[in-house]
C-alpha cells in the first residue's frame, strides 16, 4: 500500500496497482468463443420439430441402407406359392416348415404380384429414391454455386449473358424437357454400356444416369440465382478488397472468401433441394421413366401398386406414404436449418 | 412499360424457339428412326415410311421444314396413330385438360387465399395450426400420392366417389382437388405469410385509427395488398398444373393431353410428343409473360427494369 500525501490533490493511487490474478481471471472469458457453425447448430437442437424430422430422416436412411443387408429376403428372390400374401401371413409352403418348428421371417408387408418380399422392396426402392435425392443435390450445389459465384463475382457482361441464360433456362418447363431427354439419352447411353470400360452405366441404370444430366442441365439454375445475390454483396466486404492488395488470385477469392462465407446458403439450399429431387425422382419414375427393373424405386412401386388397388391397398400405399413422409422430413428439416442458419430468412 | 413488355416477349420468343430446336434435335439422337422397332417392315416399305414422313432428307432440312410447318400449325402426323394429325390430336384432347386442370387453378385459389388469411388472422391460435399442418402436408406429398390415397379412401373403400372415367359431375371431383392440393397449399402459405406481412404495416393502424370498420380494413387494405404475391405465383402454378396432370390423367384414365402425352412416350410416337412438348412449353411460358406484366400492372410500386 502507497501511502497517500494527505495535501495532494492525486488520485487514488490504488485504483493504479498492477491487477491482482484473481481480478485478472474475473475479467477473462470463461466460455469458449461460439463460432457461426455452434452458434447454428445450438438453435437447430432448440427446434424440436427439426429434431424430430432428423430422427426419422436417420431411421429412413437405416432402413434404406444397413437393414436390407443382414434381412433374409432379397429385393429380386421370388418366392415360390407366395404370390399376393397379405401383410404378415405366410405361404402355404411356409406355413407347413413353421409346422415343423422353423423359424420363418415374417413378410412384414406381405408379397408383390411375383412373390416378392414386399417391405425389402420398398427398403431398396427408398434407397434409390434418397441416392437420386442425394447425388442430384450434391450436382445441382456443385454446379449452381460456381456458376452464381463466377457471375456474382465478375458482374458487368459477363453478369448480363450468364443471367439471360439463366432466364431462359428457368421459364423452360422441366418436366416436359425431363421426359424428353430421359427418352432420347436412352439408346446413346445403353450403346456407351455395351463398349469396354463403360459397364458402370449398366449397373447404374441408364434411366438413373439421364435423371442426374437431366438435373445436371436444367436444376441448378435457382442454386446459382441464390449464390450470385450473395456474392453480389459480399463482395464489397472489406476483406475481399484486403484479400485483392494481397495479391490473391480471383479464383482464391471466390473460394477461399466469397464461397465460404455463404456456406449457410449453401448448405440450407441443398438440404431444401433433396425432397424436391426425389419428388421428380418419383413423378417420373410413376411415369415408368424412372430406374429399370428389377430395381424398384418408391414412384415405380406406388405405379405397380396402383393396378390392384382394391385387393391389395397396402402395395400402394406403403410406398406412397413413405415418399411423402421422407419428403415432409426432409421439407421441415430444410426449414429448421434455414432458420438457424439464417434467421433473417425466416419466413 | 413498353420497353419491358417488348424485352419480355422477345425473350419468351427465344425459350419457345429453344425448346422447339432442343425436342427436335433431342428426338433425333435415337438412332435409326422411329420405324425401326417395327420388325415386320421390310426394307422398301421403311424407306417409304421415311420419305412419306421426309426422313430422308439431311436433317437441317428436315428441321427447316419442320419449324415452317410449326410455324403455320402444322405439327405434322402422328407416328403410331395413323391418319390422326398431330395437331388435330392436340386440339381435341386439349379441352378436357384445359377443364379440368382450369377448376383445380379456380379451386387452389378459392380455397388457399381464404385459408392462409385466415391463419394469419388467428396467428398461433389453433386454426392456425390445424391450416398449417395441412398445407405442409399439402406440399410434401406428391400428386401421385395424393390421387391414390384419395381414390382408395373415397373411391374404392367408401364408395362415394367414381374412380375413374369423366362422364358426370361426380367424376371431377377427385382429379380436380388431386391437382389442386399443391397450388392450394403453396397459396395458404404464401397468403399467411404476407398477411402477416401486411398486418404489421403503418396504413394499417392508420386505417384502424382513421375508425375505418375491421371488414374495410381487411378487405380493402389488407387483402388488396396481401394478394399480390399470389398473382407471381399464377404463373409457375399454370405450369404446375399442365404438368401434374399427366400424372392425374394416368391414374384416372381422362383422355385428356396429359394422359396422351404420357401413353406418347411409352409408345415411342415422336411427332406427338414433339408437338405436345412444344404446345405445352409455349402456353406455359406465355403464361408466365402474361403475368408477369399483369404484376407490374397492377401494383404500380415495382420498378420497371
Amino acid at each position: 500500500m502507497i501511502k497517500k500525501n494527505p495535501l495532494s490533490f492525486q488520485l487514488n493511487v490504488d485504483d493504479f496497482l498492477p491487477a491482482t490474478e484473481e481480478e485478472r481471471l474475473s475479467l477473462a472469458q470463461l466460455r469458449p468463443s461460439v463460432s457461426f457453425f455452434k452458434d447454428a447448430m445450438r438453435r437447430l437442437r432448440k427446434n424440436k420439430v427439426a429434431m424430430i424430422s432428423l430422427i426419422v430422416i436417420i431411421v429412413i436412411i437405416l432402413l434404406a441402407f444397413v437393414v436390407p443387408s443382414f434381412y433374409p429376403y432379397s429385393y429380386e428372390q421370388q418366392i415360390k406359392g407366395a404370390l399376393y400374401l397379405k401383410p404378415m401371413t405366410y405361404s402355404l409352403d411356409e406355413q407347413a416348415r413353421i409346422a415343423a418348428g422353423e423359424k420363418i421371417f415374417p413378410h412384414i408387408l406381405g408379397t408383390d404380384n411375383l412373390g416378392r418380399d414386399y417391405a425389402i422392396r420398398v427398403m431398396i426402392g427408398s434407397r434409390v429414391s434418397l441416392l437420386v435425392g442425394i447425388i442430384a443435390s450434391a450436382i445441382i450445389l456443385l454446379i449452381g454455386s460456381i456458376y452464381g459465384s463466377v457471375s456474382g463475382f465478375f458482374g458487368g457482361r459477363t453478369d448480363l449473358i450468364m443471367m439471360r441464360i439463366v432466364d431462359i433456362i428457368y421459364t423452360v418447363p422441366d418436366i416436359l424437357l425431363i421426359i424428353l431427354l430421359s427418352m432420347s439419352l436412352q439408346d446413346p447411353l445403353d450403346a456407351l454400356s455395351a463398349r469396354p470400360g463403360w459397364g458402370w452405366v449398366e449397373t447404374i441404370g441408364v434411366n438413373l444416369i439421364s435423371i442426374f444430366i437431366v438435373f445436371a442441365l436444367l436444376y441448378w439454375v435457382g442454386m446459382a440465382r441464390i449464390v450470385r445475390g450473395q456474392v453480389l454483396t459480399l463482395k464489397q466486404s472489406e476483406y475481399v478488397t484486403a484479400a485483392r492488395a494481397l495479391g490473391a488470385s480471383n479464383k482464391r477469392i471466390i473460394k477461399k472468401h466469397l464461397l465460404t462465407n455463404c456456406i449457410g446458403t449453401l448448405i440450407v439450399t441443398t438440404t431444401l433441394q433433396i425432397p424436391s429431387s426425389i419428388f421428380t425422382e418419383s413423378f417420373l419414375s410413376f411415369l415408368g421413366l424412372g430406374v429399370a427393373v428389377p430395381m424398384p424405386s418408391l414412384g415405380s412401386l406406388a405405379s405397380d401398386g396402383l393396378n390392384g388397388l382394391s385387393s391389395y391397398p397396402h402395395l400402394l400405399l406403403a410406398p406412397a406414404l413413405l415418399i411423402g413422409l421422407i419428403i415432409l422430413s426432409f421439407n421441415l428439416f430444410g426449414d429448421g436449418l434455414r432458420d438457424a442458419f439464417d434467421p433473417k430468412m425466416k419466413s | 412499360m413498353a420497353k419491358y413488355i417488348i424485352k419480355r416477349v422477345l425473350l419468351a420468343v427465344l425459350t419457345i424457339f429453344l425448346v422447339a430446336t432442343i425436342t427436335f434435335f433431342l428426338m433425333h439422337l435415337v438412332p435409326g428412326g422411329p420405324f425401326v422397332a417395327e420388325k415386320s417392315i421390310s426394307a422398301q416399305a421403311q424407306a417409304a415410311l421415311n420419305a412419306k414422313f421426309g426422313m430422308d432428307k439431311p436433317i437441317m432440312v428436315q428441321y427447316k421444314n419442320y419449324m415452317l410447318g410449326i410455324l403455320h400449325g402444322d405439327f405434322s402426323l402422328s407416328l403410331k396413330q395413323r391418319g390422326w394429325a398431330v395437331a388435330d390430336i392436340i386440339s381435341s384432347r386439349f379441352p378436357v385438360s384445359a377443364r379440368i386442370g382450369g377448376l383445380a387453378v379456380l379451386l387452389a385459389l378459392v380455397i388457399g387465399i381464404p385459408m392462409g388469411s385466415i391463419a394469419a388472422l388467428n396467428r398461433g391460435k389453433w386454426a392456425d395450426n390445424l391450416i398449417i399442418v395441412i398445407a405442409t402436408c399439402g406440399i410434401a406429398f406428391p400428386s401421385f400420392v395424393v390421387c391414390t390415397v384419395g381414390m382408395y379412401l373415397f373411391g374404392v373403400n367408401l364408395g362415394w366417389l367414381p374412380t375413374f372415367g369423366l362422364t358426370s359431375a361426380a367424376h371431377y371431383i377427385l382429379p380436380v382437388f388431386a391437382l389442386s392440393f399443391y397450388p392450394m397449399s403453396y397459396i395458404t402459405r404464401l397468403m399467411r405469410s404476407s398477411m402477416l406481412d401486411v398486418i404489421g404495416q403503418d396504413y394499417m393502424r392508420t386505417a384502424k385509427a382513421k375508425g375505418l370498420s375491421s371488414t374495410v380494413c381487411l378487405f380493402k387494405h389488407a387483402l388488396r395488398n396481401a394478394i399480390l404475391p399470389v398473382v407471381t405465383y399464377v404463373g409457375p402454378m399454370m405450369a404446375y398444373t399442365i404438368t401434374g396432370s399427366f400424372i392425374v390423367e394416368k391414374i384416372f384414365v381422362i383422355p385428356g393431353l396429359g394422359g396422351q402425352f404420357v401413353s406418347s412416350i411409352t409408345n415411342r410416337d415422336y411427332t406427338v410428343i414433339m408437338g405436345t412438348t412444344i404446345f405445352l412449353a409455349t402456353l406455359i411460358i406465355m403464361m408466365n409473360v402474361l403475368v408477369d406484366i399483369v404484376y407490374k400492372i397492377i401494383d404500380p410500386r415495382i420498378q420497371l427494369q
